[in-house]
């Protein structure tokens, strides 16, 4: 009854706040976003689809997509990791470490592409002694794939730290004091109560991935149907003001994003509902 | 200043929280709203105090209608039940917040809020606290310093919603003893929230008992508790044993007894008899009008020993309380037979029973 | 809240108990792979920056940032982020607390429209501003007849820099809010206050560790923003260049030590705003439940 209580609340300011958070949502978001299925409504569906279809874009959702996946996946791995010695471990800087993970949401992309550039070029800080091996890494996809770990590390550390934080000893210690092995109790009991929380992480590191332009133009080279990413296909498009173009390949982007974002959602809420329950 | 509340209607969505309430509430006197959690109490505490507008009625504040008056222009003392203490504030400053926001005509000077404020930190005892933050104060203080804050504005009515009951059983009790000294001092109309039944009984001037959104019972504390309207109130108000049985030639048969009763309205049919713990006597020799039970187990500690027993006829679950020095010239042990022989049989129809909030034998609150 | 003084008691807890204990190889390997990757993929790239930035020397560095076209991309970033993140502020605050203190039916999809800008490419952030205002947009014929330009020019900045910013402050605040609840507030109101004296007196005081959270991120981000701004901007120099473009061009004319020294003062930024941010979680957790925050991941 008492969580009620908000509903008709006495505070004043309800239809102030709520008109103008609705109003410049509406100016600032939602009409802007509208403006690319309205644009896009103007093309004909075949021109749609041959925008959409073509050779270059379709390289280019294949290598965004791709790549995204495997960096979340790299990141949901050495996320784990990292959250699991931020909560598990103590040692010297630890501090330092976790203010640090933040890292990838402070810097400006921009700046990350240059450095990540600067390091896995062929005369670059590790490139140079990557290069002798015949491996490389700037300008090519492998390099979109360092940018993109390196801006989605934080999202799975940070969704995953604080459940393995609430999740008490005690768990553990119930299925060590039922006979498990140190194994079967991370395995069985502590993976499992995390999981929703590492997928989640996981999720949001991938959509990410997908949108991400600034840090990865830098190392990707762009060559057309190689290491050119869909961003960066609309900027070509608009550049040549192929604003049709760019807006159909922009509404297939959107539309992958708002159902990556319902995905996260409903992962989220899942987490939730499993935090309740192991509280 | 009195309060009338007038055919109040709350619904929460399907959720119906009071149900045309009608209630008076006399100058000065100590009011126990007291019922299970849901019950609408503190919906009603709260509309009282215009922090919930309801859907129909009126609220009437010395005779005046309020029902309008926006929450800062009623003069309410609100304490809520976690007190609401602003947590960035120095506890005078919590206290000395009504008057601070006052429009500046009304507004005392700097002096004048500053003496204010300190004597109402001595009403509540806690001056030497002035300058610590809330979180620094145990929850006896806080309580306190809530009830400080909101005289502090010289309220016409003073609202408790549940005021003890975030409290441990020691707190609760010492300060159940000053709340009511001070309402002796002050003497301003007061209502508490409360679901607990000896709170409610040991504080009140009146208690009003509620379920389901209405009104079950009003009245002083001793005429509810020995004059149950119903079912449910005798019930909640204190430990309560339930014999199902039957009303023939104006007896109770039940469990083998035939039960002289003290309110049988019904003519013959079915009925459910409430007895009091305390109002059943033991003894060994048979009595027609004792109920055979046998015991099985014997609480002696304390100044009242409970004895719990079951039914020889139904195997139905009894409890009985009596004065230790009088258990020890009974020489029971379990396993004994005895017949229990009630003071007081108080009949409900059989439909009533239903609406029992809890297990029987469970103490209310 | 993960923040520091918590996380390592928390630790010792785990490491003294014996079921929770790892393996000593396995922590050793734990502590190794994560610490190595954290190294390799954060530390590296920030050791980089400084680096490459002074290899030519402190003169060359300070060249670099005095050098008029640089300065008026720090004027121009400065600019963006005075007007982005006052802005987000003021929504955040009105958002939170329509959403927090009310009740109300499509509550969660506001929330979920709220945090849309974060799902969205920035390029796409931009590319929507082209095709409102730009010279084929909705408005772009109507805006020119006034003269006014908005694609290419600084309005445009500003208006990308809002939207990839917008929800950074209401979404620290809401569930901030909502877990304060609303009994404080309805305190005040019982005790006379009008509705501007309890939201000044009592809602922001408790609020305030978290909005200052929310503004920093939101000011790194504005500051930081290369995306939507790159699509809007029109690369003018001296005129449409904030500072990452500023580093692009420089980066793209081989001039790296420059790009570098101007690079190093977004990551200047970026160092002074994880700190600030450690300093706000640090304040808020031992003061007590409600403000303290669990650490959300922020885009």
């Amino acid at each position: 009854m008492m969580a009620n209580a908000a509903s008709r609340s006495v505070l004043p300011g309800f239809g102030l706040t709520l008109g103008f958070t609705i109003l410049y949502l509406s100016l600032i978001v939602l009409i802007p976003l509208a403006a690319v299925f309205v644009k896009t409504a103007t093309l004909s569906p075949e021109q749609i689809w041959a925008q959409i279809s073509a050779p270059r874009a379709v390289a280019s959702y294949r290598l965004t997509f791709g790549t995204a996946l495997l960096a979340a996946m790299v990141n949901a791995v050495f996320g784990l990791i990292l959250a699991w010695i931020l909560v598990r471990y103590s040692f010297p800087g630890k501090r330092l470490v976790d203010a640090l993970v933040d890292l990838p949401f402070a810097l400006p992309t921009a700046v990350a592409g240059i450095a990540l550039a600067a390091i896995y070029a062929k005369n670059g800080w590790i490139g140079q002694f990557l290069e002798p091996l015949g491996i490389r890494i700037a300008f090519t996809p492998a390099g979109i794939l360092v940018a993109l770990i390196f801006i989605g590390l934080p999202f799975v550390v940070r969704t995953v730290q604080p459940v393995l934080q609430d999740l008490d000893a005690e768990f553990e210690e119930a299925a060590a004091s039922l006979g498990a092995t140190r194994w079967q109790s991370v395995t069985r009991v502590v993976l499992p109560a995390i999981l929703p929380a590492l997928t989640t992480g996981f999720a949001l590191a991938f959509a990410r991935a997908v949108g991400e332009y600034g840090s990865v133009i830098f190392i990707a080279g762009n060559m057309p149907l190689v290491s050119e990413i869909t961003p960066l296909i609309i900027i070509t498009k608009l550049e040549q003001y192929d604003y049709a173009g760019a807006t159909a390949i922009a509404a297939v982007m959107l539309l992958i994003s708002f159902a990556l974002l319902l995905v996260i959602n409903l992962l989220q809420a899942w987490s939730a509902r499993r935090g309740r329950r192991d509280a | 200043m009195s309060i009338r509340v007038e055919n109040i209607d709350k619904r929460f969505g399907a959720f119906t929280a009071l149900d045309d309430v009608t209630l008076d509430f006399r100058t000065g006197e100590l009011t126990a709203l007291l019922g299970p959690s849901g019950c609408g109490k503190t919906t009603l505490l709260r509309i009282i105090a215009g922090l919930e507008t309801a859907d129909s009625g009126r609220i009437l504040i010395s005779g005046e209608e309020t029902s309008d008056k926006p929450v800062r222009e009623r003069q309410v003392g609100f304490v809520f039940q976690h007190y609401a203490l602003f947590r960035h504030m120095s506890v005078f400053e919590n206290v000395a917040f009504g008057l601070r926001v006052k429009p500046r005509r009304e507004r005392p000077a700097e002096a004048e809020i500053r003496r204010r404020v300190m004597e109402l930190l001595d009403l509540v005892q806690l001056a030497w606290l002035a300058d610590r933050m809330p979180a620094q104060l145990s929850g006896g203080q806080r309580q306190r310093i809530a009830l400080a804050r909101a005289l502090a504005v010289e309220p016409q009515v003073l609202l408790l919603d549940e005021p003890f009951g975030a409290l441990d059983a020691k707190v609760r009790k010492e300060l159940r003893g000053w709340l009511r000294q001070l309402h002796e001092t002050l003497h301003i109309t007061s209502i508490f929230v409360t679901h607990d039944q000896e709170e409610a009984l040991e504080l009140a001037d009146r208690v009003v008992v509620m379920n389901r959104g209405r009104i079950e019972q009003a009245g002083p504390p001793q005429a509810v508790y020995e004059n149950p309207a119903n079912a449910f109130v005798h019930g909640f108000l204190g430990a309560s044993n339930i014999l199902r049985g039957t009303i023939r030639d104006g007896l109770f048969h039940a469990e083998g007894a035939s039960l002289p009763a003290r309110n049988i309205h019904e003519s013959n049919g079915e009925a459910v008899a409430y007895l009091r713990p305390h109002e059943l006597d033991m003894s060994r020799r048979p009595d027609p009008a004792g109920i055979p039970a046998e015991i099985r187990r014997i609480l002696a500690f304390g100044a009242l020993a409970r004895i719990e027993l079951v039914t020889l006829a139904g195997r139905v679950p009894l409890e009985v309380e009596l004065p230790q020095r009088d258990l020890a010239g009974l020489a029971l042990a379990p396993g004994d037979s005895v017949h229990l022989v009630p003071q007081g049989v108080n009949l409900f129809p059989s439909a009533e029973a239903g609406a029992l909030p809890r297990p029987v034998l469970a103490k209310a609150g | 809240m993960a923040g520091a003084t918590s996380a390592l008691s928390a630790s010792q807890h785990f490491e003294s108990r014996s079921a929770t204990r790892d393996h000593g190889l396995v922590r050793a390997l734990l502590l190794i792979l994560g610490l190595g990757f954290f190294a390799l993929f954060l530390v590296l790239p920030l050791v980089v920056v400084f680096a490459e930035a002074l290899r030519k020397g402190w003169d060359t560095y300070w060249a670099a940032l005095v050098e008029p076209d640089a300065l008026s991309a720090i004027r121009l970033t400065l600019l963006a982020a005075a007007i982005a993140v006052p802005l987000n502020l003021v929504f955040g605050v009105s958002a939170a607390w329509a959403i927090a203190k009310y009740r109300f039916r499509g509550k969660a999809l506001l929330t979920t429209l709220i945090d849309l800008p974060f799902s969205v490419s920035p390029v796409i952030a931009g590319l929507i501003y082209v095709l409102v205002f730009g010279a084929q947009g909705w408005f772009g014929p109507l805006l020119d007849g006034y003269d006014i330009r908005i694609i290419f020019a600084v309005p445009g900045i500003v208006l990308a820099t809002i939207f990839v910013t917008f929800p950074f402050i209401a979404r620290e605040l809401i569930p901030l809010m909502e877990a304060q609840g609303s009994e404080e507030e309805e305190a005040a109101l019982v005790l006379g206050a009008s509705g501007w004296q309890t939201f000044w007196r009592v809602t922001l005081p408790n609020i305030k560790w978290g909005l200052l959270y929310g503004v920093i991120l939101c000011n790194a981000r504005a500051m930081g923003e290369f995306g939507a701004v790159s699509v809007v901007s029109g690369h003018i120099r001296g005129l449409t260049n904030t500072m990452p473009l500023h580093v692009e061009i420089l980066y793209n004319e081989y001039q790296f030590a420059a790009a570098f020294a101007v690079a190093s003062l977004l990551a200047l930024l970026a160092l002074f705003t994880l700190a600030l941010k450690s300093v706000i979680e640090w304040r808020a957790s031992p003061k007590s439940e409600p403000e303290a925050r669990p650490k959300e991941p922020l885009p």
